[in-house]
């Protein structure tokens, strides 16, 4: 098998550099692909959109049907992950702590639980002490990337970033939470049901954009629709900025769920 | 002789990039491992994204955002399309990576319910699991 | 763009990319694959495509380690080639 796949993998490799003679030459200014459609785009772009980051203004504007259909594969496969693994059975064996002896408890008998609270809490089977470092660090740190996350998106159509990346990084501040505390932290602080509420509310808001904007007598997401609205002033920019929000809250809520569902097996009840 | 040297500044790109996707297709075909033909696939795309990503270089651009006042009295100067990178290939392909991300995390709780239930990763052992059946 | 960095970046790449599938752990695989994804983040960089560079950052590097780990921890770091 490993000698067929080489062979196999030679050939294609030796047919492509054979292509690559037909390609033209790395960083021509001159080359087909920007030439034709892209002058457009990047002399026009400005003047229609209002955004000085031609990647946002192409991406949330010229392209916003296509970002929307993005979103929601994104959101279809935080879906297809709880679909996967979601177990709703409930654990056989629990583990508690006492916590001024620090004294394990392993309780065997399904029906017989302990109530956690002052004296006992809830523990995982393969328990180690946190530490104090990561714990106080990421408590400091985690607020200030959830910032610069909002930071990111609302700066989408000025400098890099946008939804997307905002979301991402929303996202891992809160698996950072759950990484540097435990599982139950995160789950008890972000519920299942706020994150789902949460990921479809993110595609909805960019349909919602979009539907409005011809319930105003325009196009599907044409976002010049709303000028009577919010005023002429970059309304396009502020149009983008919306569909922005509706993606980062798509991605941040489908980043913890794929994460919570992997770490877990399912059953949201210990991880990582 | 200078002809040779030209073709390789022009094209050694290119070339690399084909390696690096021969590495792919090679971890997707020859690797026993599924986690292992996974990385495979990732590199394999990330290959092709920067293919294209390439492809929307130009010598002497800069990167594609308007330079002046954000938008306020920028619309008055003149832009020109040589002087900015070609924005096109990089919202494909923006577009690419975040699916590709999308596609990884459901293959991979994949991976762990195909563990839960053979208690293996790996393909041979896989088929042996499967035909016992 | 200069070529020198361009070249040291693109084999740095591609010696991650072999030996990030040909380590015999899954976990070594995890991190190799991080930085990969770190070094092609950077060639995007220098080439000038800031906002695929800074996707790259934030998911490949990023969460897509993370996926990793985490499935790696459910399931085994085993791997026979």
């Amino acid at each position: 098998m490993k000698l067929v796949g080489f062979i196999i993998v030679c050939l294609t490799g030796g047919l492509l550099l054979y292509g690559t003679g037909e390609l033209p030459a790395w960083g021509d200014p001159n080359s087909p692909a920007s030439t034709h459609l892209s002058d457009d785009y990047i002399t026009l772009a400005l003047e229609q959109t209002e955004a000085p980051n031609l990647v946002t203004a192409v991406l949330a504007d010229y392209r916003g049907f296509d970002t929307m259909f993005e979103t929601a594969v994104v959101f279809c496969a935080g879906l297809a992950c709880f679909l996967l693994l979601r177990d709703f059975r409930p654990k056989k064996d629990h583990y508690y702590r006492h916590v001024p002896t620090g004294v394990m408890l392993h309780v065997k008998n399904e029906a017989r639980t302990v109530r956690t609270g002052r004296e006992f809490e809830d523990m995982d089977r393969e328990w180690v002490p946190s530490d104090t470092i990561i714990k106080t660090v990421c408590r400091i740190l985690i607020p200030f990337i959830q910032i610069y996350a909002l930071y990111v998106v609302a700066h989408g159509d000025f400098s890099p970033g946008g939804g997307f990346q905002g979301g991402v990084i929303f996202g891992s501040s809160l698996i950072l939470l759950a990484i540097s505390y435990n599982l139950k932290t995160l789950v008890k602080r972000v519920t299942e049901k706020f994150l789902g509420v949460f990921s479809s509310l993110g595609v909805l808001v960019y349909v919602g954009i979009g539907a409005i904007a011809m319930a105003l007598g325009g196009n599907f997401l044409d976002y010049g629709k709303y000028a009577p609205i919010f005023g002429e002033h970059h309304i396009r920019a502020l149009g983008m900025l919306g569909v922005e929000i509706g993606v980062g809250m798509a991605v941040t809520a489908v980043m913890v769920i794929i994460y919570i569902n992997i770490v877990s097996e399912g059953r949201h009840d210990e991880g990582l | 002789m200078p002809e040779l040297l030209d073709l390789i500044v022009d094209k050694y790109n290119y070339w690399l990039y084909i390696v690096l996707m021969m590495i792919g297709l090679y971890a997707m075909i020859g690797k026993n491992n599924l986690i292992k033909k996974l990385v495979g696939m990732n590199i394999f795309q990330t290959a092709i994204i920067l293919f294209y990503v390439s492809i929307g270089y130009k010598k002497g651009a800069t990167i594609p955002i308007i330079q002046g006042d954000h938008g306020h009295g920028a619309a008055d100067a003149v832009i020109k399309a040589a002087d900015y990178i070609n924005p096109l290939p990089h919202v494909l392909m923006l577009t690419a990576i975040v699916v590709s991300v999308a596609t990884f995390g459901v293959a991979m709780a994949l991976c762990v319910k195909i563990y839960q239930r053979y208690q293996t990763l790996e393909e041979d052992e896989l088929r042996m699991r499967l035909s016992e059946k | 763009m200069s070529w020198p960095i361009d070249l040291v970046i693109l084999t740095f790449v591609i010696f991650c990319a072999i030996a990030a599938i040909s380590v015999r752990d899954l976990l070594g695989t995890a991190i190799l694959f991080g930085a990969y994804s770190f070094m092609m983040c950077l060639l995007w960089a220098v080439m000038g495509a800031v906002d695929v560079a800074f996707t790259e950052a934030s998911v490949g590097a990023g969460v897509s380690t993370v996926f990793f780990v985490a499935a790696v921890f459910r399931t085994s770091r085993r791997t026979k080639d």
